[in-house]
């Protein structure tokens, strides 16, 4: 078994619809009953982020995400599955379900 | 006597593939297949002039590849018990009701969607076809460095990625077959008309060689009707090869052809896997309807003996399957010759492919039939401003430089 994250690729703040919100709670549950599920969930807008640098010895706190870009990561899955065809499906699935692109990459092994 | 080099290269054909394939689901490590079986045809290289060709060269050849990649990982765990990253076996519980062949899963493999199509193509080549990298370079006139990194970034993927060495779950089956025949037509295409000018306008090397993938392909998948369409297609294109380009190097269209250069074993060959498609009685897809379109042509004596009444039909069908402006393109051209120029352009002048050099030329050859030199004149120069091939952009100049002078 590997792990993929699954990344939803989004490029405005708006949240979920509830129709959308309804989808994504059922591929949830299906991740959970199929045993696919390690752990997901959504994020807030970027311009909630802060980066912290602490290389230099005291943390540098810096207001706003990393990279200003018109695309953001909007929420993410990280599911467990035996080879990416599994993860493909997936990530067709969930991004159906969430009405969004989504990036699949595997998380390194040990 | 047979030479041993001729018995080496016919082996290397037949052979390559299987012993690449069988080694990586033995080894689950497609890098190392590939890399031992390549130094297993140099060991033959070395041993069989002297030592005689084995009995069976494909056993001999795979038993050898298999020493090697046995003696070479034991050195690879001893050097780092970690390196080893094992390609991901995935079985699907119903095998497909094909032969159940590893070679299939290299093809699937290589033709993965999660890879750029440039790797699909370079790893086919190389995986599949058995060609080395300095081939497929010069193929694509790529740089020799640039396509070795291309194939490495590629096998890398299927390693962390986990691509899996295995036939596609059941419901993905014909997008991904559709996907391994995109490969192959793809490879045909650039031989067939390289996009490229400073490339060869046509390179037999790469026809032949999409040709005989294809017919892999075919073995492994006898039922699918698509496969098998896409063969007859090229079979049919490639028979015309040799009056395709004049001595001069300029494109010769269908219509000024010697048909008697024409490969007649290749067009029966063709001829023959459509009729059996028709017969199948299945709906035919985009490349069986391709191919009955090119067995209409090529079973004319000549041009006006063309029956177009077919080949329109056949191009209606093709729109219902792809409507496409560039198959409604070439339907136009069979109209032409069905229902007058004027008819063919008054459909081409709807079509939105102002950046296809094709749109300009077919516009240039009706406005030529209707009289209108002007226009005509002024669509070949759109064509020639941005056609790539250099037989193609060379007819297009004798065409223009052929209208009467204003």
């Amino acid at each position: 078994m590997a792990q993929y994250l699954l990344s939803v690729l989004f490029d405005s703040n708006d949240l979920a619809t509830e129709e959308e919100q309804a989808a994504i709670d059922v591929f949830n549950e299906r991740l959970q009953t199929d045993g696919h599920w390690v752990f997901a969930g959504g994020l807030a807008s970027p311009s909630t982020a802060t980066v912290v640098d602490a290389r230099g010895g005291e943390p540098v706190f810096t207001d706003g995400p990393y990279l200003e870009s018109k695309e953001h990561i909007a929420g993410f899955w990280i599911i467990e599955a035996p080879h990416l065809d599994v993860a493909l499906r997936l990530a067709a699935a969930g991004s159906k379900a969430c009405n969004r692109r989504v990036e699949v990459r595997p998380v390194l092994g040990e | 006597m047979t030479d041993v080099r001729e018995v080496i290269t016919r082996v290397h054909r037949e052979e390559w593939a299987r012993v690449v394939a069988t080694l990586a689901r033995r080894l689950g490590d497609l890098d190392v297949a590939e890399e031992m079986t390549a130094e297993a045809f140099a060991i033959a290289v070395e041993r069989w002039p002297s030592d005689g060709v084995p009995a069976n060269p494909g056993a001999w050849l795979t038993t050898t590849a298999y020493r090697k990649a046995i003696d070479h990982l034991r050195r690879e765990v001893k050097r780092d018990e970690k390196h080893r990253e094992a390609l991901v076996l995935s079985d699907t519980p119903e095998p497909l009701g094909t032969i159940d062949d590893d070679r299939l899963r290299l093809v699937f493999t290589c033709c993965h969607p999660a890879l750029a199509m440039e790797a699909r193509i370079a790893l086919t080549l190389r995986m599949v076809g058995g060609l080395t990298v300095p081939e497929i370079a010069r193929a694509f006139l790529v740089e020799e460095a640039a396509m070795g990194r291309r194939i490495t970034r590629a096998k890398a993927k299927i390693k962390a990625a986990r691509i899996p060495y295995g036939v596609p779950f059941r419901e993905d089956i014909p997008a991904r077959v559709t996907g391994v025949l995109v490969v192959l037509f793809l490879i045909f295409n650039e031989g067939y008309l390289a996009s490229d000018p400073a490339k060869e306008p046509v390179r037999g090397d790469l026809t032949a060689e999409a040709i005989r993938l294809t017919r892999l392909v075919r073995v492994l998948l006898p039922a699918d009707g698509e496969v098998a369409g896409l063969l007859a297609l090229m079979l049919l294109t490639e028979a015309r090869r040799p009056a395709r380009v004049s001595a001069s190097g300029e494109l010769v269209t269908l219509e000024d052809q010697d048909r008697g250069a024409w490969d007649r074993e290749l067009i029966a060959e063709g001829h023959a896997l459509v009729r059996q498609r028709l017969a199948s009685g299945q709906a035919p897809g985009r490349y069986q309807l391709l191919a009955a379109i090119n067995a209409v042509h090529t079973d004319a004596p000549d041009l006006r003996a063309t029956d177009w009444s077919q080949v329109v039909a056949l191009y209606d069908q093709l729109v219902r399957v792809d409507p496409s402006p560039i198959v409604r393109l070439n339907r136009a051209i069979a109209v032409a010759e069905l229902d007058g120029p004027d008819v063919a352009l008054a459909e081409v002048d709807r079509l939105p492919l102002q950046g296809y050099h094709l749109f300009h030329a077919t516009r240039a050859e009706l406005l030529r039939r209707l009289h209108r030199s002007e226009e005509s004149r002024a669509a070949y120069d759109a064509a020639i401003e941005l056609a790539g091939n250099t037989a193609e952009t060379a007819h297009l100049i004798r065409r223009r430089d052929q209208l009467a002078g204003p």
